[in-house]
């Protein structure tokens, strides 16, 4: 039905009563997510938005269960958020935030590598298994039940890439945006294992962008180990090199990390890549015709 | 974020890496009295952000003081043109001058993330003088790595490692230890994103020395270290995008003619690319990010329409926790007050969209609305072209 979350994810919310963890547990709890906890240190014992508050993520998950931590906390405590869901042993932690320094990152990777934590993010729009948990800031009615994996490094060009599925009357299983951070958690072929082994994903859209290698090692990943359609689109084909886009990760630098590139690579694995970001839509439906 | 090469060099030698003895000079005058100083003849280097500044006439030796000032008088206010500016090339305010030094051997040194490890990388290679890149392109086996372990730091046994790769012994080889563990510290305690030694020089003495130096830094970083900060040159970036960056906006000037106002970076560049596959340009890269104001929009389009060769708008926006309303009453005052003449563009989709059409709808501006990003990228297109 859906990877990572599902019915069975029981939420914590780190920074809970922020402006952000605010608008977004209620929008989180309005979309049928189970929220359980939130924690804000300082503020335990009292409850927000109908979620009780507790001082440390390790006293929420012993009272209530929680099995999936989101952060909204801003970038200079967020990495410190980070290892605190990874130390309460919470399955997954999905990373909002935007703007950690990229050195905190780098002392932050080994401790969630070698833990039975999975990481999203940081810098993402979260993860969403449409119709029972929404883990994140993405618009949760754009989404519909359904067949088709979502994997991007983006926000916005995710929901986009969404629309226009659910325009179509093309569901989704599970949507995740990676992040657009150089060093992040969960990578293309992480998610791509777990649609592979998802009965009920048929297809999968992959959504790049330039900066990094990430989306060739994701096409020689393919083409050896994933049978079902991919459909990908790659963003920044007219970047100027040597300049950051937006997302700290998006630069080309040195010749490498160019669309160009990323869709040869892709081509070159069997996938259908798509020229344009309005083509995505279509080019899923044609080939779940296909397969009929 | 960027900085000068003199800027890198004092940053890298307060942590202990050796350069050679240099100023900075603004004026002829100064240049003369920095020569004098040094004593002897020395070399004459343009301070600007881009490499390459030899193959363009950047980079100068004076014989004596007399001739520093000659060549400060020629190369300060020029526009130099290297392989890295572009052809509009970057004005020469600043010059470095520095000692001569005999050289025996240049090697390249450099800190950076990798990636695929997740770590701190150092790189050597003993190729120094040219692009690392050719390098890596041509002789890989001539580049040699070590991974920095982010507890322990640079360990010495990678440091020698490195340095006998590099074909040091003696006292160059003791010196290249000590500079590599000082490049490394130097790097984790700025938060830089890339130190690059190129060339790193061994002197006829053996003395190991940092002919160049290049720092970036990282941008997310830059609240804990207002010191770095300080050492941005606004000269050396477009108006507009230092204008853009006080408001907090993720501005990047191109060179075609449809302007472009998106919500969030990997959008804004799909919106670039369906531009150009309408057949158009972009005028520019403009992510108003997710929590933009009504103002900060109103800035952002402001900025936008500032640029003279935007011949049409195209406001392409995926409302998820920025509202579409909002969004476009941030558009309507700004172009209420801002007298816009040329065709403005929009494409809404989400939170609160009706609203926010109701909103462009009643103001007095005949704004062009577009179902889907192809529709709206063909009619931008179309506009500019009807336009210029």
């Amino acid at each position: 039905m859906s990877i990572f979350v599902g019915p069975e994810t029981r939420l914590v919310v780190q920074g809970v009563t922020g402006r952000e963890g605010t608008f977004h547990t209620r929008q989180m709890v309005e979309y049928g997510t189970q929220v359980v906890a939130g924690v804000t240190p300082g503020k335990g014992g009292t409850t927000h938005e109908g979620v009780p508050v507790f001082d440390t993520v390790a006293g929420a998950v012993a009272a209530t269960g929680a099995n999936v931590s989101v952060i909204f906390v801003p970038p200079p405590f967020a990495a410190d958020a980070i290892l605190e869901a990874v130390d309460a042993r919470v399955g997954l932690a999905v990373c909002i935030t935007e703007g950690i320094p990229t050195m905190e990152m780098i002392r932050v990777m080994p401790v969630v590598r070698r833990s039975e934590t999975r990481l999203i993010g940081p810098n993402c729009p979260g993860i969403i298994s449409p119709g029972s948990a929404k883990i994140g800031i993405m618009p949760g009615r754009i989404h519909k039940p359904g067949r088709v994996g979502v994997i991007s490094r983006s926000g916005t060009l995710t929901y986009e890439a969404v629309d226009q599925l659910t325009r179509r009357g093309i569901g989704q299983s599970t949507c995740i945006g990676i992040g657009g951070d150089p060093l992040i958690g969960t990578e293309f072929i992480d998610a791509l294992q777990a649609f592979r082994d998802d009965a009920d994903t048929e297809a999968v859209v992959l959504i790049g962008e330039i900066g990094g290698s990430a989306e060739e090692e994701a096409a020689v990943w393919i083409k050896a180990h994933f049978k079902k359609p991919v459909v990908s689109f790659i963003a920044g084909q007219t970047a100027p090199p040597g300049r950051r886009m937006g997302h700290a990760g998006a630069v080309i630098s040195g010749g490498k990390g160019a669309a160009v590139d990323k869709m040869a690579a892709l081509s070159a694995a069997g996938i259908n890549v798509v020229n344009s970001p309005a083509g995505i839509g279509e080019a899923v439906q044609t080939v779940l015709n296909s397969g009929n | 974020m960027k900085i000068h090469e003199y800027q890198a060099k004092e940053i890298i030698r307060s942590y202990g890496v050796p350069t050679p003895r240099g100023e900075v000079a603004r004026t002829p005058d100064e240049a003369r009295e920095v020569a004098s100083r040094l004593g002897g003849p020395c070399m004459v280097k343009a301070q600007i952000h881009a490499g390459g500044r030899g193959k363009g006439g950047g980079v100068k030796k004076a014989d004596d003081p007399v001739m520093a000032a000659e060549l400060a008088a020629r190369m300060l206010g020029m526009t130099l043109v290297t392989p890295q500016t572009g052809p509009g090339g970057r004005v020469v305010r600043r010059l470095l001058l520095e000692q001569t030094l005999d050289i025996d051997r240049e090697l390249y040194l450099a800190v950076t993330l990798d990636r695929s490890s997740e770590r701190l990388t150092m790189i050597a290679s003993a190729e120094g003088g040219v692009e690392i890149e050719k390098v890596a392109a041509e002789m890989p086996e001539k580049i040699l790595k070590e991974a920095i372990d982010p507890a322990v730091g640079l360990s010495p046994f990678q440091a020698r490692r490195l340095a006998f790769g590099l074909g040091l012994s003696g006292p160059a080889l003791k010196g290249a230890v000590k500079l590599m563990a000082a490049l490394v510290r130097c790097v984790q305690e700025s938060d830089a994103s890339l130190a690059e030694i190129n060339p790193l020089v061994v002197t006829a003495a053996g003395e190991v020395m940092a002919l160049d130096a290049k720092m970036n830094f990282d941008d997310n970083a830059l609240y804990r270290h207002p010191e770095i900060r300080e050492l941005r040159d606004t000269d050396e970036e477009d108006p507009l995008e230092v204008e853009a960056s006080r408001h907090g906006l993720n501005y990047i000037k191109l060179d075609g003619n449809v302007g472009c106002m998106v919500n969030g970076a990997g959008l804004a560049m799909a919106t670039m690319d369906i531009i150009k596959l309408a057949g158009g340009q972009p005028a520019n890269f403009l992510d108003v990010g997710g929590g933009a104001s009504a103002e900060q929009v109103s800035n952002a389009f402001k900025i936008l329409i500032s640029d003279e060769s935007v011949k049409a708008v195209l406001i392409n926006i995926f409302g998820g926790i920025l509202r579409c309303d909002l969004l476009a009453q941030g558009v309507a005052d700004a172009v209420g007050t801002a007298g816009v003449t040329v065709p403005v563009i929009v494409r809404m989709e989400g939170t609160n969209v009706a609203e926010g059409r109701r909103i462009l709808t009643d103001s007095n501006f005949d704004f062009i609305v577009a179902e889907g990003m192809q529709d709206a990228a063909t009619k931008a297109v179309a506009a500019a072209r009807e336009q210029s």
